[in-house]
């Protein structure tokens, strides 16, 4: 089995919000292995960035309170002092981001700001956009070496991700976050970033945390998910094992509300209502609102998460632990 | 870029044009007469009228604005000054260095206090030094340059007798004018950057810079502030022009013999050459700098470079 490399225990994070603390993240469980896809999906607002955010230190402002664990191959990050941070930002960790058009400062050339981060390892600039322009061509970048002397504003949205991943692949680390990387992006060049970050994985045994609200994208690429509600992962484990049989009433409505070419049949179906903002914890499901399943229990008491099966955990009083994956389907 | 520029100056040149028709026919519209200036209140009318066809006073407007321009395309004459009798550019050559010696100093310690003030501010957001460099900004912008000039002079030329209190013979001289221009036109640049660099520590491709292992110090520097500096320097040549104007009443205060305290006598005496060559020289001033801004952020933000090439490429 390959090595852990960023594991999450019991990571909370709440922002100081006027009134009180908001509860973005509530006790989050995650093992990332090398060389493994790991999605982490939900709805919009549901931590996921969040999470992602937080594994980079990259919060903005001084309001947010974390607690709990992020360990990154053997060092525990929360207690890092800002200087090992800037260490490990791009070289240990990359992240790459929803927008490529606001995530490329719109005065330097992409080959500048390419070479910049390769330059860190104390490489001479010309080697540094040799470099670069070979990156560009590895993110199958038509023109490179012209594209290189471009301003971000002179690509497309497809051309300014395949930047980003370019600058976040320059240093090679072992550890790549995608926070939706294909959101702002058409089909047709999702399909062919999805490629590239399937490639990296194969090519550079890189692990991806990949951070999205879409399934599809999970099915195609990932080889473990965690799906999050309202700050929580209600449901997490082996990508196969959860389509087969999704536990949690959460991820199976989210799975009915797929849009799917082979039921033509009907409308699409929703979840009603949304997700709540969680002002102060209080005991009770945070999905019980809108769950069609909800008992009395689960307004009153906070469920855990439990393993159902080795690979395969949920937090939800429905589910009884340690039931063998059943074939139930949605 | 080119094609861009040559409308720029074409535009800036009709600007010009209609400056100098607006200040020429301006003059002539203000109360009194240029020649009972220069006589004495017992001469007869006659005499007068003498005097003003001498001075072609008694052409028609649109004559004499002809004859005016005429004077400044063909001979580079902008006329002479009734009040001293001699041609208004050799009133002016002289004055016009030292009036451009104080703006020059002027802007660029403006500048070297300015942007590191903003941009410490707006990193350290609400600290102490925050708070206090808003409050001091705020009294130095309330307090009119005249005042606070006066109040200078009463310091530092009277009661500590330090500094020279007027007059221009050296170096020393320009202490007490430029601290008073300065403090009149610091406010707004402190604060300008300040919200530049805040708006900019937002973006994005802050975060990006950050995320891809740059030290703090860098991504400050190279990303934030060279961001920021873009609406900050157009902001700093747009007010050329105004740190002129403020600079007339300065001038007047520690009496430097520049342009502006000869601009402010020579409206009172109605010398009108004087005067319109003054404002011409301001109104030119203007459309220079606002064209060299045009020039300085197309080099600084290459996505305005690219508008300006009215292509795409």
């Amino acid at each position: 089995m390959k090595e852990t490399l960023l594991s999450l225990e019991h990571l909370s994070i709440d922002y100081k919000v006027k009134g009180g603390y908001l509860s973005a993240v509530n006790d989050v469980n995650m093992d990332i292995r090398e060389g493994e896809i790991f999605a982490v999906v939900g709805e919009s607002g549901c931590g996921k960035s969040t999470v992602a955010h937080s594994i980079m230190r990259l919060l903005s402002g001084g309001n947010a309170k974390i607690s709990g664990s992020i360990r990154f191959g053997g060092r525990e990050l929360t207690a890092c002092p800002e200087k090992e941070m800037e260490a490990i930002r791009g070289r240990e960790i990359g992240m790459i981001f929803q927008n490529p058009l606001d995530s490329l400062n719109p005065v330097y050339t992409v080959g500048a700001q390419v070479s910049e981060a390769i330059m860190l390892d104390r490489v001479e600039k010309q080697e540094a956009m040799k470099r670069a322009i070979r990156l560009f061509q590895d993110v199958k970048m038509p023109d490179a070496e012209e594209r290189a002397a471009s301003f971000p504003h002179e690509l497309s949205g497809g051309m300014r991700q395949r930047v980003m991943i370019a600058m976040m692949l320059s240093r090679d680390p072992r550890l790549l976050i995608a926070d939706e990387p294909t959101t702002a992006l058409d089909v047709t060049i999702e399909a062919q970033i999805l490629e590239i970050i399937k490639e990296l994985k194969e090519t550079h045994n890189t692990a991806i945390l990949l951070i999205t609200h879409n399934f599809g994208l999970v099915a195609e690429a990932a080889d473990k998910i965690a799906v999050m509600y309202a700050g929580e992962v209600v449901e997490s484990g082996d990508v196969f094992e959860i389509f087969e049989a999704p536990m949690h009433p959460y991820t199976r409505l989210l799975m009915q509300a797929l849009p799917r070419s082979t039921k033509r049949e009907g409308r699409l179906q929703t979840i009603d209502g949304s997700v709540p903002r969680i002002l102060d914890k209080k005991p009770g499901c945070r999905f019980a609102n809108r769950c069609p399943c909800a008992e009395e229990r689960c307004r009153n008491e906070t469920p855990e998460e439990t393993a159902v099966s080795e690979t395969h955990r949920c937090r939800c009083f429905l589910v009884p632990p340690g039931q063998p994956s059943g074939r139930k389907g949605t | 870029m080119r094609g861009y520029l040559v409308k720029r100056v074409l535009q800036g040149i009709l600007l010009i044009v209609a400056v100098s028709m607006l200040v020429f026919s301006l003059l002539y519209m203000m109360p009194g007469n240029p020649v009972d200036m220069i006589v004495d209140r017992k001469v007869s009318v006659e005499k007068k009228a003498e005097i003003a066809h001498e001075m072609g006073y008694d052409l028609p407007l649109t004559e004499q604005y002809v004859r005016w321009v005429k004077g400044i395309v063909v001979d580079h004459n902008f006329g002479n000054s009734t009040r001293y009798k001699v041609p208004v550019l050799d009133l002016l050559k002289d004055r016009i260095p030292r009036s451009l010696v104080l703006c020059g100093w002027s802007l660029l310690i403006e500048m070297l206090i300015a942007l590191p003030i903003g941009l410490l501010c707006a990193i350290k957001k609400n600290s102490f030094f925050d708070r206090f460099t808003v409050v001091f900004t705020l009294i130095l912008t309330a307090m009119p340059a005249f005042w606070l000039g006066a109040l200078l002079i009463l310091a530092f030329g009277v009661w500590l007798k330090v500094l020279p209190i007027s007059g221009y013979k050296g170096v020393e001289y320009l202490v007490l004018p430029v601290f008073a221009l300065v403090s009149a036109s610091i406010a707004g640049t402190i604060r300008l950057t300040k919200s530049e660099v805040l708006e900019v520590l937002n973006e994005k491709y802050v975060t990006t810079a950050v995320a891809k292992g740059l030290p703090r110090r860098t991504v400050m520097v190279k990303h934030v502030l060279r961001n920021a500096l873009i609406i900050v320097t157009v902001q700093v040549f747009m007010s050329i022009p105004w740190l002129i104007s403020g600079a007339v009443v300065i001038e007047k205060i520690f009496d430097i013999p520049g342009m502006g305290g000869l601009l402010l006598n020579s409206i009172i005496v109605q010398d009108f050459p004087v005067v319109q060559a003054v404002l011409m020289i301001v109104a030119a001033l203007t459309v220079v700098c606002n064209l060299v801004s045009d020039v300085v952020i197309g080099i600084l933000d290459p996505r305005i470079r690219i508008s300006m090439g009215g292509g795409d490429k």
